[in-house]
């Protein structure tokens, strides 16, 4: 039995006009993995390769320690999937597709739904043609939740909802970590849902991981350094700097291998340091992929 | 994130919520409470252990370390903490210690006045 929920290994995948590229990643099982990028980053095929729904190239993708797309059939009866193009019966009620879902999935806990029904604000003889999108969002959500699989995976769960209803989903996904054998893997272009909620965190920009580790050691890594530059002085390079931003006598250094020597590296070159700040995911998500970017270009 | 969390935690002790020797939540239990991931509440147990202010037993679970006088330990490390971010702010406005010392009894003064009209 592999401790993994999800392991990707040199997965690739090549479009006419987009190519996904040399993919790894790992998430442990009982841990929740937020995915963040750009638009058109490679998300969502990600997470189609995951689900067996769109076949690499070449590489391996294992889910629950299943090789996908190979042993898709067996997987998914312990996976829990939504997207947002997942299409529900419109003419159908919400207590109908509970029902069909209940009849084909014995693990299907009837009290939770009902109290899922609840939390979210949802009524079972609701037919779907008449719910609001975050409602929809909240039906769908229901509905694989409430099978309790070993392993959510939710292509932009949050996405177009307000913040209520993004406070109760958010909630429901920590509520599955109260069981170390459940495994979420959630993508989001919502840093401060992926800050909040995540212990592992996945970067994507166009088509390639640029980072993948552990959330604490990935925002401890990042830091902003104000200084006050003297006339006169030039600021040296240094490693482990990847930007400064210089504005009269004061600079901005970002880092994303801080260490307190580059403090006292810019110290000994004559500048003074303000301030180091710690940087939310937000900012490092930007000032990220500017950086990435402009190694691919150079 | 995890310095919230460490900062959470506490004022909890500070605000004698919870005592000395007290048995704390378990990892899994306070990220789920709190609604944070599990890893971040990992990193704060760990760093309040170094700091030496909760106790974890392997299979036991954590405790709040029974120093004597913990609560009042953490209120005073926030005091310098504020004290400390005081001056450096005033330094960077070029305000001379003594002003800074005159700004302080002013602000107890505000602070002793807003309490009264209160009570």
């Amino acid at each position: 039995m592999t401790d993994l929920a999800v392991e990707l290994r040199g997965v690739s995948k090549k479009y006419r006009y987009f190519t996904l590229d040399n993919m790894h990643l790992e998430l442990p099982r009982g841990q929740i993995m937020g995915l963040i990028g750009a638009n058109g980053a490679g998300k969502s095929t990600t997470i189609r390769i995951l689900m067996g729904l769109v076949h690499q190239d070449s590489g391996v993708a294992r889910v629950l320690g299943r090789n996908m797309p190979s042993e898709q059939v067996a997987a998914k009866w312990d996976i829990g999937f939504a997207s947002e193009d997942m299409r529900l019966y419109e003419s159908m009620t919400l207590g109908w597709h509970m029902d069909f879902i209940r009849s084909i999935y014995p693990t299907w806990d009837g009290a939770y739904a009902q109290l899922l029904l609840k939390r979210f604000g949802l009524r079972a003889e609701q037919k779907i043609k008449g719910l609001s999108h975050g409602q929809r969002v909240k039906s769908a959500l229901l509905l694989v939740l409430a099978r309790k699989p070993k392993l959510l995976v939710l292509d932009e769960p949050t996405t177009g909802l307000d913040p209520v209803a993004r406070h109760e989903i958010l909630r429901e996904l920590t509520n599955v970590m109260a069981d170390e054998e459940r495994s979420v893997l959630f993508s989001s272009h919502n840093t401060q849902d992926v800050e909040q909620i995540s212990d592992q965190i996945t970067f994507i920009d166009r088509g390639r991981i640029i980072d993948s580790m552990d959330k604490e050691t990935y925002l401890d890594r990042w830091r902003r350094l104000r200084l006050e530059v003297p006339r006169g002085v030039e600021l040296p390079a240094l490693p482990g700097i990847i930007g400064v931003q210089r504005e009269g006598r004061l600079a901005v250094a970002t880092s994303n291998a801080f260490a307190p020597d580059l403090a006292s590296a810019y110290e000994s070159s004559g500048a003074r340091v303000q301030r180091i700040e710690n940087m939310t995911l937000e900012e490092i998500f930007v000032a990220n992929v500017e950086h990435s970017r402009e190694e691919v270009e150079a | 994130m995890y310095l919230q969390i460490m900062e959470r935690i506490k004022q909890r002790i500070a605000a004698g919520n919870w005592v000395d020797g007290q048995p704390i939540p378990s990892i899994r239990q306070l990220a789920v409470d709190l609604q944070v991931s599990v890893i971040t509440v990992k990193r704060a147990y760990y760093e309040l252990e170094r700091e030496g202010v909760i106790i974890t037993q392997p299979g036991k679970g954590s405790r709040v370390s029974s120093t004597p006088g913990l609560g009042a330990r953490l209120r005073e490390q926030e005091l310098r903490a504020h004290l400390e971010q005081a001056a450096r702010i005033a330094a960077e406005m070029g305000i001379p210690l003594d002003e800074l010392e005159d700004r302080l009894r002013q602000a107890g003064d505000r602070v002793a006045q807003k309490e009264e009209e209160l009570i």
